[in-house]
């Protein structure tokens, strides 16, 4: 197996159990690149939902908590606000993230807490057997919608913006690099760091809604999608349809954060607590 | 002189690493993995330039570019 499997991964799990060419898997690798990059790994705390790729961090040798559907963020709120010293990075699909675990979310945002979180968008609740999830693309096929969806999808990244994180990126699968950068900027950023990755489900978004189950075709629709900003300029409003702008969308330096804000309210008002006392005991 | 190496207990077939190798050097062969799908082999290792898209794309970290070892190099102390 690669060097980076033989450092970073749980040996008992492998090989993994993602499907033929589920970009969950390069997702994986990504991460152990940006966790090699940054030397973190003791550091690292993950909290996950349900779904395929809600299994990317577990994969990891690290401390990860894989939690409820839809409630990795209140489970990763509290973990992060015992030990603000540890690096939490969630993983969500768009279905735990936007769906079910929507307000958390929105929350979580507003608060500005020292997290990222990443949303792995395969468009469909896949885990499931390819059900409509709120980032379904209008009139598509799924297990729910087999005359075609009526509903139009969130863009989960202005969601996350308006409610407040202070940093937000959007890749794909077929940019590794730029998810591992990505990765790497939103552990490092003080505060809510958002990443959405678009990443190709060939089992059920490339069967039910492209009409192939073909991993290289599957792969290839998730890529040919991708814009970036300074490409999207250049395009007239019928080239864009389909189109998704990548790359980093937003990032606010200096906003305050919820353990620091919590950390300095206790130490100004708690009766005969020190100055450097646990935010729990 | 760069090697690919494939690892076969792993490999599911997915032809990723194949698809985005910018120099064709990989293509499917004629072997089956443990898990019964065609695996890809280095068919133009001479035209690799190392730039390690296959790795980076192999969902199931099973390729690995040998001779590029400055980049493989441990950043910190693992587990």
């Amino acid at each position: 197996m690669h060097p980076l499997a033989e450092k970073y991964l749980r040996k008992s799990a492998l090989p993994q159990f993602f499907c033929q060419g589920c970009g969950d898997g390069t997702i994986v690798t990504a991460l152990m690149r940006a966790i090699d990059d940054l030397g973190i790994i003791d550091q690292v705390a993950f909290a996950s939902g349900i779904g395929c790729c809600a299994w990317i961090p577990v994969f990891v040798n690290a401390d990860c908590i894989h939690a409820m559907h839809g409630r990795a963020i209140p489970v990763a709120t509290g973990l992060k606000l015992t030990d603000p010293s540890r690096k939490v990075v969630v993983f969500a699909g768009d279905g735990d993230c936007m769906g079910i675990g929507g307000n958390h979310l929105i929350h979580a945002a507003r608060r500005n807490i020292d997290m990222t979180v990443v949303m792995v968008n395969n468009a469909i609740y896949g885990m499931t057997g390819g059900q409509t999830a709120p980032t379904t693309p209008h009139h598509a096929t799924t297990k729910t919608t087999p005359i075609g969806n009526a509903e139009f999808p969130f863009d989960a990244c202005e969601v996350a913006k308006a409610a407040g994180a202070t940093y937000v990126a959007r890749w794909t699968t077929a940019h590794p690099a730029q998810i591992t950068r990505a990765l790497k900027e939103a552990i490092n950023h003080k505060g809510f760091a958002f990443i959405e990755v678009l990443s190709q489900c060939p089992t059920q978004t490339g069967r039910l809604i492209y009409g192939s189950g073909d991993p290289v075709e599957a792969f290839n629709t998730i890529k040919n999608m991708a814009v970036t900003k300074a490409q999207a300029a250049r395009m007239t409003p019928e080239e864009l349809v389909g189109k998704v702008i990548v790359g980093k969308l937003h990032q606010v330096e200096g906003r305050a954060e919820l353990c620091d804000e919590v950390q300095a309210l206790m130490s100004q008002k708690g009766e005969g607590l020190s100055s450097d006392a646990r935010l729990v005991s | 002189m760069i090697t690919i190496d494939v690892d076969k207990a792993f490999c599911k077939g997915c032809n990723l690493c194949i698809t985005v190798c910018p120099r064709d050097v990989l293509s499917v062969s004629r072997e089956r993995g443990a898990a019964g799908f065609l695996v890809p082999e280095a068919t133009k290792p001479e035209a690799c330039t190392g730039c390690l898209m296959c790795e980076l794309i192999c969902p199931d970290f099973a390729i690995v570019v040998n001779g590029k070892q400055g980049r493989l190099q441990p950043q910190s102390e693992g587990r």
